[in-house]
């Protein structure tokens, strides 16, 4: 089968400096001190995977275990420190709500700029601007600034804007948390619908229901390195257990 | 350098969502909205020229003397200075999406010379307040528009990206500017530089934006054709700008996420 993401051999390191220098005095203090020295943090080790084409991927663990940064990897906005990671297709990365979003703007204003934020076309942006306002269901709202909204209208906007056209990967971080239980309904539904299109799903959630419903295949998580990878029952199921 | 091209290809539409975004919480709740930026220089105009016009008799037409001086002052001041935090304040952005770090400060440098461009209206108004016919050599002003956007932009990109790693800078920066002004004969007739000490006139010598004022002067006032050595010193400046602001911003860009 198609792959639509490899992930080969990833460490990703960083450096807690105990204090966090950012002056050009400290900088200078510190390296005739020399207590230049870092406190290396590893946060990923040595993470392999293959994820297939219109698969979708859970990935569960605990807090701190390295799955944001994982995403943040996969997504491109954190460069591994070793090894590399292959993307085959178009990546729409909802990895937290509201990126991109200028709380001093509508939201009729933002729906443009996070979808050029996204590499959307301004035409796209036209043609499926209505098609947005209804999923989010958010017409009453659309030129009040974003900053009076709360954070469950927010992410209905974001959500929106990110799954309105069919992404080859779409990552999702937590983010059907927030939103009453229609909305995370409706955003089950759709996410299933972009599989049926052959889209490939990360999710990363701390619930296990969620995961269960959703995922073919899981992956779990522990201080950066994987316990466990494969079916989603045997994975959900040990991780429950743990 | 291709990659760069086809990258403001793809985001084109985002830098062009930025900076309306900039114009629109720019001129936010003002009653005269865009018509700040052409009044500004105008208002600034008439204090400069009640101040300075009778300590620099020497100039004539001061008031189009310091205009055309602070056009292109200002536009590098601005653009500078909003590259500056351009990548800092977008961090939240930053974080949770990739986007190519150089299109910020190249919108930050953008929104100023739309900015500029109307201050050019300020420029074209006294023009004609004070029935000034400018020489047919103003036709070469195009020339070094794009000669100070790009120096700019190089010089844009540099602070933006060192200005990450060591907030120093921003602060630093505002000093910075201000030295660079009276380093550059904006209000003080250019006359002036043959009475300074050698060691002063050598460092304005020595100061790029010299020579953009010059140039623009020279051809929206005094009627000068710029020689092909005006020309080759505004290209090189510019073009070392931008080589070193890029090669910065590139090595450096993968590390910003962890500091920012």
């Amino acid at each position: 089968m198609d792959k639509a993401i490899i992930v080969s051999n990833v460490d990703m390191h960083f450096n807690m400096s105990k204090f966090k220098i950012d002056s050009i005095k400290e900088y200078l203090i510190k390296l005739f001190k020399r207590e230049l020295m870092y406190q290396d943090f590893i946060a990923l080790k040595d993470i392999s995977l293959e994820i297939p084409k219109g698969d979708v991927f859970g990935i569960v663990g605990l807090n701190g275990s390295g799955k944001s940064t994982l995403l943040k990897i996969i997504s491109g906005i954190l460069k591994p420190s070793k090894g590399y990671v292959k993307i085959y297709g178009v990546i729409a990365p909802l990895i937290e709500l509201g990126a991109g979003f200028d709380m001093e703007l509508t939201a009729r204003e933002n729906i443009f700029l996070n979808g050029s934020v996204l590499g959307f076309s301004r035409q796209t942006m036209k043609d499926k601007f209505d098609e947005i306002v209804d999923f989010s269901e958010m017409e009453e709202f659309l030129d009040v600034p974003m900053k009076n909204y709360s954070s469950g209208m927010v992410a209905r906007i974001a959500f929106a804007v990110a799954t309105i056209t069919q992404p080859d990967i779409l990552i999702v971080d937590e983010i059907l948390a927030v939103g009453d239980f229609r909305f995370q309904q409706k955003c089950e539904d759709r996410i299933n619908q972009l599989m049926s299109g052959g889209t490939t799903v990360v999710i990363v959630s701390h619930s296990i229901e969620q995961i269960e419903r959703l995922c073919k295949h899981c992956m779990w998580l522990e201080h950066g390195k994987i316990k466990m990878i494969g079916d989603k029952q045997e994975v959900c199921d040990a991780y429950k257990n743990s | 350098m291709k990659v760069f091209i086809k990258n403001v290809f793809k985001y084109r539409y985002l830098l062009e969502d930025l900076t309306t975004r900039d114009l629109k919480v720019k001129y936010r709740r003002s009653l005269l909205g865009i018509l700040w930026s052409v009044l500004n220089p105008l208002l600034m105009m008439m204090v400069i020229t009640a101040v300075f016009s009778s300590i620099f008799k020497v100039v004539e037409n001061f008031p189009i003397y310091y205009l055309t001086g602070s056009l292109i002052f200002n536009f590098f001041g601005e653009a500078t200075n909003g590259a500056l935090t351009s990548i800092l304040g977008n961090s939240p952005l930053i974080k949770k999406v990739y986007v190519p770090k150089f299109i910020f400060p190249l919108e930050k440098t953008i929104f100023a010379f739309v900015n500029m461009l109307f201050s050019l209206l300020a420029v074209i108004i006294m023009f004609i307040i004070l029935r000034f016919v400018p020489s047919w050599t103003i036709v070469f002003s195009p020339f070094v528009f794009l000669y100070v956007l790009v120096f700019s932009l190089g010089v844009g990109f540099f602070l933006s990206a060192i200005s990450i790693f060591f907030r120093d800078v921003i602060h630093l920066y505002s000093v910075f500017l201000t030295a660079l002004m009276y380093m550059t004969p904006i209000i003080y007739p250019e006359s002036m530089l043959e009475s300074m000490p050698a060691i002063v006139s050598n460092v304005i010598y020595c100061n790029p934006m010299y020579y953009y004022v010059q140039y623009f002067r020279n051809v929206a006032m005094y009627g000068i054709v710029p020689s092909l050595k005006d020309n080759l010193i505004c290209i090189f400046c510019a073009l070392l700008s931008l080589l070193i602001g890029s090669l910065v911003l590139k090595k450096s860009q993968n590390k910003f996420i962890l500091y920012i």
